[in-house]
């Protein structure tokens, strides 16, 4: 399983003098979980709309499936689903027949219908309320049932946007799981958030936009290793010593950070506990404790955008 | 650029399922009672005029469409009047509606083109008032057949049928007009605010404005008849501006057999005419037929305007 099933290639998009996205390059194999990270405003929704055929891209191509999405946008929109932000249902009408609604406009047969919406009511959980009007459902449920919809027609490729958004961590919990399963059958997914807690869990693959571009596309343990730098952090807790000038010039110290009070966290390249202590010791400052830990994923992901965010 | 795929692919299923939307929706039961109420009474009172004069016309039928009693307008202008009301209705919210409830861009992801949402909207609500006018009609035949005892004639058949095929492009304008608001205007309640207040000025006060206008671009001179021809004439092209002058030409023509011409006439052109003798169906029909393309031409051109915007509008609200 390693063909390519989309591939983008200088992507641009523009909003009168605003560049909402610049030139972005990627591609996807067929079964991996993509993740599109990035803060509000970064081109990841305008990424995805070019994608699908739904906005015209000013620049670049994109070839989802072998297929152009501006030529041949039925073609495409068949095999790739898709679940918007904020997703909407006719409130009037019962979970069941809005996904009727749908597989009849994507072309399937009533029986076939049917049969594809009671598996995949199944699948999301959703039978139990299947009969009631939308206007019942939760928020979470509404996001299932969006993605109800794409296992409905049977998607291979499915392109979700913000699908963790304004759930509570349960509700986030068990979309990530139906999402690993979607990729366990071999659905390609794509999907954005911009809390990298969130999603880091189910992307095989992540790429950081920012302002319009892509700032790092690769795994999680390639983000690290890039950004880690100091991949080790000392929480450090002392009184009677300016930690910040003592220790900045001692070997594998990468930076230091005071979070007030007392405490410092001071980035380094390896385990310089020892060196640290015998350090503030001799400057004169009481030592009272002294952590070490691993860098977390979401503050190297901070950093990432501290340091790239004002190149672009 | 060309795209692959039918751009039809998909209307039959968006207009079946947005005739069922307006046939079960409160909105629709509520204009249509106001259409029912408003067209039995003045079916009523045509009916009781018509017995008091039953020998004079030998188009009775039809009568029960233009007559009036007082207070009660006839059947004809109402329509006029509430038919753009009720397209109205079926239209302001059509595409800013599915922004509203987000269901957009969870639509156009469907393997449909924008084309086949906008036309199977426009085809739902137009099957829908066909219903709506068809319904009508046939109470009102009934209507007819029950207390006037007088079956229609087969040239009042016809007649009345291109009456009501003509009523639906008609509304057809209405409801093309209601969803280019809908398109043009985010909020559904702007456009229908501004779908209704283009209706009351077309309807209402566009007779008021009409002779104003044509007063200024040509006066009339008092010493020249001809410039009270010319000022007639400007009147009469400002007030075809507006659809509800030209459906008022189009039903008076078809549903009075004996009305010639729905311009100024001169005594030279009726030299040798039977007064008040009925016109062939088909001679009605030739007489008003720019009046019904005009009207079409109206549906098509304000249909292409939301089209074009829609085409263009970007998916994400």
């Amino acid at each position: 399983m390693s063909d390519t099933v989309i591939e983008a290639r200088g992507l641009t998009k523009r909003y009168g003098s605003n560049v909402a996205v610049n030139g972005i390059d990627f591609s996807v194999e067929a079964g991996e979980v993509i993740g599109l990270l990035g803060p509000n405003g970064a081109g990841k929704t305008t990424t995805i709309l070019m994608l699908l055929g739904l906005t015209e891209a000013d620049g670049g191509d994109v070839v989802i499936l072998g297929k152009d999405p501006v030529r041949q946008p039925l073609q495409v929109k068949a095999d790739v689903g898709y679940l918007p932000d904020s997703v909407g249902f006719y409130n009037n009408m019962t979970g069941r027949e809005n996904l009727a609604y749908t597989a009849r406009l994507s072309g399937l047969s009533h029986a076939q219908a049917a049969e594809n919406i009671a598996a995949a009511l199944e699948k999301v959980r959703l039978t139990d309320v299947a009969d009631k009007r939308v206007s019942t459902y939760s928020h979470g449920m509404r996001k299932r049932l969006g993605i109800a919809e794409l296992l409905m027609r049977k998607c291979r490729i499915a392109i979700l946007d913000e699908p963790t958004s304004g759930l509570d961590p349960q509700s986030t919990r068990e979309l990530l799981d139906l999402i690993r399963s979607l990729s366990r059958d071999g659905m390609t997914i794509l999907l954005s958030s911009h809390i990298l807690d969130a999603v880091q869990s189910v992307c095989h693959r992540i790429a950081l936009f920012n302002k319009g571009r892509i700032g790092f596309l690769g795994t999680m343990e390639e983000l690290a290793a890039k950004l880690g730098g100091g991949a080790f952090i000392v929480d450090v807790e002392a009184d009677g010593i300016d930690l910040s000038k003592a220790v900045k010039s001692a070997k594998g110290v990468k930076s230091v950070t005071p979070d007030g009070d007392g405490q410092w966290h001071i980035e380094t390249e390896r385990d310089i506990r020892p060196e640290l202590g015998r350090l503030i010791v001799q400057a004169g400052g009481d030592l009272r404790n002294m952590d070490l830990r691993r860098t977390r994923l979401d503050e190297a992901y901070d950093r990432f955008f501290k340091e790239y965010g004002n190149e672009a | 650029m060309k795209r692959e795929g039918s751009p039809f692919k998909g209307v039959m299923t968006v207009a079946l399922k947005e005739a069922a939307d307006h046939m079960t929706s409160a909105r629709m039961h509520l204009i249509m009672l106001l259409v029912l109420l408003t067209a039995i009474g003045a079916v009523y009172g045509a009916i009781n005029h018509i017995r008091d004069t039953t020998s004079e016309d030998p188009f009775l039928f039809l009568k029960l469409f233009t007559t009036a009693q007082q207070p009660l307008p006839s059947f004809a202008s109402f329509l006029g009047f509430l038919l753009p009301l009720v397209a109205i209705a079926l239209g302001f919210d059509a595409i800013n509606g599915e922004y509203g409830r987000r269901t957009m861009s969870r639509l156009l992801a469907q393997p449909i083109y924008r084309d086949a949402l906008l036309f199977g909207k426009f085809l739902g609500a137009l099957l829908v008032i066909a219903i709506a006018l068809l319904t009508l009609w046939l109470l009102m035949t009934g209507l007819g057949i029950l207390f006037l005892g007088l079956p229609p004639s087969g040239p009042e058949l016809v007649r009345s049928i291109a009456y009501l095929a003509a009523t639906l492009v008609y509304a057809g304008v209405w409801l093309a007009l209601a969803m280019a608001f809908s398109t043009l205007i985010r909020s559904a309640a702007t456009a229908a605010l501004a779908a209704l207040a283009l209706w009351l000025i077309l309807s209402v006060f566009w007779s008021m404005i009409a002779p104003l206008v044509a007063g200024a671009i040509s006066p009339v001179d008092p010493y020249n008849p001809m410039t009270l021809l010319s000022n007639f004439e400007t009147q009469q092209v400002i007030a075809r501006i507006s659809p509800q002058t030209l459906y008022g030409e189009v039903s008076s023509m078809l549903l009075d057999p004996s009305n010639r011409s729905v311009g100024p006439i001169f005594m030279s052109q009726l030299q040798g005419a039977l007064i008040n003798a009925p016109l062939p169906t088909m001679q009605s029909l030739t007489i008003i037929w720019p009046q019904i393309s005009g009207l079409f031409a109206a549906m098509v051109l304000l249909f292409t305007l939301a089209y074009t915007v829609f085409q263009r509008q970007e998916v994400r609200a």
